[in-house]
């Protein structure tokens, strides 16, 4: 009995490794190559670790691409986004949670069928929008598109309804207006929602490598994950495979910081997005 | 109530603010649904419209009827994205829901070393597609790759994962299914937490064993989580784009080329906007009737608590 326990204890333990290592080596393969040289990436067979490590290679990788010019790009889209999104979907939510107007069912209707429509589908029409808006190659063209969640303000909306109507009537009596309410106690009684939205936007537009990649024709607003594809193409015929993991380091840093940081909130907020 | 009669004396002092108060709810969902309607709404039926006509966005529209869709129908590279696409959808979305189910399964007790692999799972979910694509495309180089490397110590000929015709549709979605098994992982993880421990109870008090527990209280009471998972899995595959455009660019040959991969080239290399437009409408039939057959048919059959 108590041997059985312990093969069942060993076998625990032998999975659990191998799924440590599946999910780690790609990531330590990425870190191992960034601080070899081109030649030791070349030979076989490869090392394992390296006892001379070449920390210049993040200095040419900086240097291959305009790093600054793309995460200043990043910056800009994804604070655009988010910015806008709390502008468009805060109200929308507390009207639909809060108020009867005529057309209400139509209109939040037409927010359902917005979380139905995988929008990546109408990229064509959407790109001859933005060019006959003459809003091609400028931030614009990867905000506007993005600028407001459906999924965010159908969230959103039923936290609002789950405010107590107590609460906002008795603000009423005190002739707190519309926007104290707002700001006072629906904000705050809906602020790990918010903060939730935010981080799952955070991460989408950051990341985002196909609206960049349909809407716009040269550098001028490209991201960094867009930019990224530039480093395998800087250096013509060979591909130095040290250069590109480097480049692809930097690019990780503040994503891994993020993650270590926030990992709690960000597991937390990827799974509010499966629950119905 | 008391906000009628609110708004009734307010009516009696400041005739305005009844008109204010009417029209705030319209304002407050205003910017939302202008956005909606600009660039979600108006674009699909602006894409069917244009789906009529030949255009390559600088000469004059050509009305064209149904000519668009005759073509697409005797279009072989069509047919060859579509099977790709199907194929892709049906390696990529079994494995993350096994793969998910059995990881969640072993790892879904609160300890620390499950912690541990929950979150070097769930890590690359949230790194860019182009960062993961790197890596892999390294590894999996044909020939100074970790992978032949590992391959070549036990006498297995090299492989040409990302190069081969055979090969690279399935290197794709082993690419895919690595970034996101932490995501499905994640969520079933958190429905299993959410089921009662009595139906456990029950079926220990019955002395059901391990596999039967599974199937009989685990497996049902997961299905709403599952069915979820899947339609969100077959939508995502079937729009499959970033990582042919970095890894393979819809190559060797048109090996891994997908439908949205197709439509892109169709539409921003050839400029042919109405042809590409109609495969987008094609696209938009494939998944609107997978997700209408979901929540007409299948959610009702679904078990619910």
């Amino acid at each position: 009995m108590k041997s059985k326990i312990n093969i069942l204890k060993i076998g625990k333990w032998l999975l659990s490794a191998v799924l440590f290592l599946i999910f780690f080596i790609p990531f330590y393969w990425m870190a191992l190559t960034s601080l070899e040289t081109t030649a030791q990436t070349l030979q076989t067979p490869p090392l394992f670790f390296v006892l001379k490590p070449q920390f210049e290679n993040f200095i040419t990788a900086f240097n291959a691409i305009d790093y600054l010019h793309y995460f200043k790009n990043s910056v800009v889209v994804t604070a655009g986004v988010l910015i806008i999104q709390m502008v468009t979907v805060v109200p929308a939510a507390y009207a639909f949670a809060r108020y009867e107007f005529k057309g209400k069912g139509l209109l939040f209707g037409m927010v359902l069928a917005t979380t139905m429509i995988p929008s990546q589908l109408v990229f064509l029409p959407v790109f001859l929008i933005l060019s006959k808006m003459g809003l091609i190659n400028t931030y614009w063209s990867l905000i506007l598109p993005q600028a407001a969640s459906a999924f965010g303000i159908f969230m959103l909306r039923q936290n609002f309804m789950q405010v107590p109507k107590d609460l906002i009537e008795a603000a009423r009596m005190d002739k707190a207006g519309e926007f104290k309410i707002v700001f006072q106690i629906m904000i705050p009684m809906a602020r790990s929602t918010i903060v939730t939205l935010a981080l799952l936007t955070f991460i989408s537009t950051w990341n985002d490598y196909f609206w960049v990649k349909v809407l716009t024709t040269n550098e001028t607003v490209r991201t960094l994950s867009m930019g990224m594809t530039m480093l395998r193409e800087v250096e013509s015929g060979l591909v130095s495979n040290n250069i590109v993991m480097a480049g692809n380091l930097i690019m990780l840093v503040p994503v891994l910081i993020a993650f270590v940081l926030a990992q709690k909130q960000i597991l937390k907020a990827f799974a509010y997005t499966g629950v119905k | 109530m008391a906000k009628q009669v609110k708004d009734q004396s307010a009516m009696r002092e400041r005739p305005g603010l009844m008109i204010w108060n009417k029209a705030l709810p319209y304002i407050m969902v205003a910017p939302a649904m202008i956005i909606f309607a600009v660039f979600v709404i108006y674009p699909l039926f602006y894409m069917i419209y244009v789906s009529f006509f030949n255009w390559n966005m600088i000469s004059e529209m050509k009305f064209v009827g149904l000519a668009n869709y005759t073509k697409m129908f005797t279009d072989k590279t069509f047919w060859k994205a579509l099977s790709n696409t199907v194929i892709y959808v049906l390696m990529y979305v079994p494995a993350s829901m096994i793969l998910g189910t059995l990881i969640a399964v072993f790892i879904q007790k609160n300890t620390r070393i499950n912690k541990i692999l929950q979150n070097i799972m769930f890590l690359p979910y949230i790194i860019s597609l182009v960062s993961i694509s790197f890596i892999w495309m390294w590894m999996m180089d044909y020939d100074k790759g970790l992978f032949n490397y590992v391959l070549s110590l036990f006498g297995v000929e090299a492989v040409n994962w990302l190069g081969g015709s055979d090969t690279a549709l399935f290197s794709l979605a082993l690419v895919n299914v690595w970034k996101s098994l932490g995501y499905y992982v994640l969520i079933i993880v958190a429905a299993l937490q959410g089921i009662p421990g009595y139906l456990y109870e029950a079926a220990a008090l019955d002395r059901a064993n391990p596999v039967t527990t599974f199937f009989k209280v685990t497996l049902p009471m997961l299905s709403p989580t599952l069915f979820y998972l899947l339609l969100m899995g077959i939508i995502a595959a079937f729009k499959t784009f970033d990582s042919v455009s970095i890894m393979t660019s819809g190559g060797p040959g048109n090996a891994t080329d997908t439908i949205v991969y197709e439509l892109y080239k169709q539409g921003f290399v050839s400029y042919r906007v109405g042809y590409a437009s109609a495969m987008g409408v094609a696209l938009m039939v494939i998944v609107g009737g997978i997700s209408i057959f979901y929540f007409a048919v299948l959610q009702k059959r679904v078990h619910y608590q």
